[in-house]
């Protein structure tokens, strides 16, 4: 086994398009997990929401891309609203309940055959991102540093990518720690003793609702952009599920917690999945243990196993601070 | 590649007369539209022959074929298939040349359009028969509906008890609780596959084992979490990886394809009531349910247990300190949970097939039934899964069918909104 190609492959993805937009997608649920405590199990609805209006927009209807950007992020304060006002009103649980429905029904409305001519059912759509291609100034020949290789157009969707989270870091550090924030906090710790101070609970757990739900709907964009294509199978429960992990690694109410939990995330995800590959192939692991197919399935086992014991042993991640996350029975 | 018809899937699947659903790859110099015509008021079907078909782009005909001897029809288009990525064909049948006495069963459904997205062939179906009474057909079809409703509700409610319970008792909301209704199929299945058992034998063992499970969940993994304080919402995130750890577990063991079982004493073939069908499997399923939750309503209502189970869900603490062994109930709840669900997922096995993910499929329908009725509410989890149930199955008479389960989720985000303690859950604040 060639241990700096399991290595190489998995900084690579630690790095590379998927971590950036899992890392959007945190940052976003960040502001409503992670501040307002809110359990938003829809996060991959935004997500799909933004990725959707860009890619039917300009496949579908012919629009400018840029233009579509736009729509895509209202088309996620619209969501927020829609989803917010029936559910903010809930207990934890139920709201994610709630908002794992809607996921859903948003999904299978997407992607539903009777629909096809406007989203392309289980294809979805593609071939849209020719304008932010003909931007990419990244050589043709990719970028190579040793024995880790970026495309081109990867490179430039990662440029864009992590100067855009990192730029949202930002932001959200400023905002945290205005009092607009520390009412946020409020909410999270104790709603009633924010309520008795007269403020309009409901009202800052909307405003949470929609700036979170714009930067998943951010990551959707981004992850149409990066393949040139979105398909409803991108946007599973399981996504939102993925997200929740690499914001709990990286730790809840941190700043840079989504980032570390991105990076983390793929680095073991690859890396696991490249090395169970290998191992297969190689014989290392006799076949009648594990066979190449069941060698995939290998790093989402360990998934679940590591997120049950992290929120068994360390509900604050790996920067978070215990007192910081207000995961209790509320 | 086969083309993916999703529009005609559920249409093939639901028709008697259908195309062939996977078309051979033998041709791949050119795509074919193909299909077999049979007249399904014989038994066995009879073909059809003689039939003409049309292939029309924009409006032109581009290529035509007749049914063979044996009902069957394939058309080849003109054209590379490379050319024809992308393009819109209508698919024609031409009524007039339908033998004396039959017609297609809807008149209306002459013509499908299809798109062409793979060098896959193209299969369309017709369905071919009686000419179908328009008022006749609307109650065949809306008390056919209702049916199946009335099944799949009686499935969902055996497989929600176990969640509505372990709520209502220990307040964690299991997102795992669809992976214990795929483990009764699993270990069903398995236990036939593997071990050659007779059917009965691995279905009972199937059932007794998800009651193991249940138990080994609760011991192993829930009692501990709760003797440590943890939160509820913690927990409901390790219920979470729980249901990924399990669920590629069980792809790990079973693969990704669907399954079947074989040997069931139960035979497919429908009873024909009047216009209705119903399959001897689907309503000795349905019976085993009913019965099962009449006595679980009994045995809850009557025993001590039962009683016990009851004052935990109200109240733990005052339970507690009433002298009743709250863990003990707890781990009740767990089995009986966990054995239920394991029967549902057997029963739905078998009358649909399962794999190692439809449990979780399955888990916000069971969701939607137990918010509905009223989550930790025996009753109300009953009432809520028939009224989902239904609810899935009869939308399809007005929407498409692929967007049935789209309506108990709405519904269930309505229930929220409206009446967030269910329908017959007492009121309490949840916001």
């Amino acid at each position: 086994m060639n241990w700096l190609d399991v290595l190489s492959g998995a900084v690579e993805q630690a790095l590379g398009p998927q971590a950036m937009i899992y890392c959007l997608a945190a940052i976003g649920l960040n502001i409503h997990f992670g501040y307002t405590g809110l359990l938003n199990f829809g996060q991959a609805a935004f997500m799909m929401v933004g990725g959707y209006a860009v890619g039917a927009l300009v496949q579908t209807w012919e629009q400018n891309l840029w233009l579509s950007i736009l729509v895509g992020l209202l088309a996620a304060v619209l969501l927020a609203l829609v989803l917010g006002v029936p559910t903010l009103r809930l207990r934890a649980d139920y709201l994610a309940i709630a908002t794992i429905a809607a996921a859903e029904a948003v999904r299978q409305v997407l992607g539903a055959a009777s629909l096809n001519d406007q989203f392309g059912g289980q294809d979805g759509r593609f071939g849209f991102a020719d304008d932010m291609k003909s931007l990419n100034p990244i050589e043709p020949g990719g970028v190579h540093f040793g024995p880790i290789d970026f495309r081109s157009y990867d490179f430039f969707i990662m440029i864009v990518g992590w100067s855009l989270a990192l730029l949202l870091c930002g932001v959200i550090f400023l905002m945290m720690r205005s009092p607009w924030g520390r009412v946020l906090k409020g909410i999270r710790e104790d709603e009633d003793a924010v309520r008795s101070l007269g403020k309009n609970v409901y009202f800052y757990k909307m405003q949470s609702l929609i700036l979170g739900g714009v930067i998943g709907a951010a990551a959707g964009i981004m992850s149409g952009l990066a393949t040139d294509n979105v398909a409803p199978s991108d946007f599973a429960t399981d996504t939102t599920f993925f997200v929740y992990t690499v914001l709990l690694i990286g730790g809840a109410a941190r700043v840079f917690g989504p980032v570390a939990g991105a990076v983390i995330f793929w680095f073991f995800l690859n890396g696991l999945d490249l090395f169970f590959d290998k191992a297969t192939h190689d014989n290392l692991i006799p076949d009648w243990i594990m066979t190449s197919d069941q060698a995939s399935l290998m790093r989402l086992i360990v998934l679940g196993l590591v997120l049950m014991l992290l929120m068994i042993y360390r509900p604050q991640g790996i920067f978070g601070d215990r007192r910081e996350l207000a995961i209790d029975g509320r | 590649m086969r083309l993916r018809l999703a529009a005609l899937l559920p249409l093939l699947f639901l028709l008697t007369v259908v195309g062939t659903t996977a078309p051979a790859h033998a041709a791949n110099d050119t795509i074919d539209v193909v299909g077999t015509l049979l007249d399904n008021r014989d038994t066995p079907p009879k073909p059809v022959p003689g039939v003409k078909i049309s292939v029309e782009e924009s409006g032109a005909q581009i290529a035509e074929g007749v049914s063979d001897a044996e009902g069957k029809f394939s058309i080849a288009l003109p054209g590379a298939p490379i050319d024809l990525l992308g393009k819109k064909i209508t698919v024609k049948i031409d009524t007039d040349t339908l033998p004396e006495g039959t017609s297609l069963t809807d008149e209306k459904k002459t013509e499908y359009s299809v798109t062409i997205r793979t060098d896959g062939d193209i299969p369309i179906g017709y369905r071919i028969g009686p000419k179908a009474d328009d008022s006749d057909e609307l109650v065949r079809k809306v008390s056919q509906s209702a049916i199946n409703g009335v099944f799949l509700g009686l499935l969902l409610a055996l497989g929600a008890l176990g969640l509505s319970l372990v709520f209502g008792t220990t307040g964690l909301t299991n997102f795992a609780h669809g992976e214990l209704i795929t483990f009764g199929a699993i270990v069903g299945f398995l236990l036939q596959d593997k071990l050659d058992s007779p059917f009965l034998l691995a279905a009972l063992a199937g059932v007794v084992l998800s009651g193991v499970f249940g138990y080994a969940n609760d011991v192993f993994l829930w009692k501990p979490l709760r003797r440590r304080g943890t939160g509820l919402l913690a927990m409901m995130i390790v219920s979470i990886g729980l249901a990924i750890f399990l669920r590629n577990v069980y792809q790990y063991i079973v693969g990704a394809d669907s399954h079947q079982f074989t040997g069931v004493p139960l035979r497919r073939e429908p009873w024909e009531i009047g216009s209705i069908d119903i399959s001897p499997r689907t309503f000795w399923s349905a019976v085993i349910c009913a019965i099962i939750l009449v006595i679980i309503s009994i045995a809850v209502q009557r025993t001590r247990l039962g009683k016990a189970t009851r004052a935990v869900s109200d109240n733990p603490a005052l339970a507690a300190s009433s002298g009743i062994d709250v863990d003990r109930v707890i781990l009740t709840v767990w089995i009986v949970g966990g054995a239920l669900a394991g029967t549902s997922g057997i029963l739905w096995g078998i009358n649909y097939g399962f794999d190692y993910q439809f449990g979780f499929k399955i888990l916000l329908l069971v969701f939607a039934g137990v918010t509905l009725g009223g989550l930790g509410t025996i009753w109300g989890t009953m009432a809520g899964s028939l009224i989902v149930g239904l609810m899935v199955e009869m939308s399809s008479l007005i929407l498409p069918p692929e967007l049935k389960y789209v309506t108990a989720l709405v519904v269930l985000i309505l229930v929220l909104l409206i009446r967030p303690q269910g329908i017959l859950g007492r009121a309490q604040r949840i916001g």
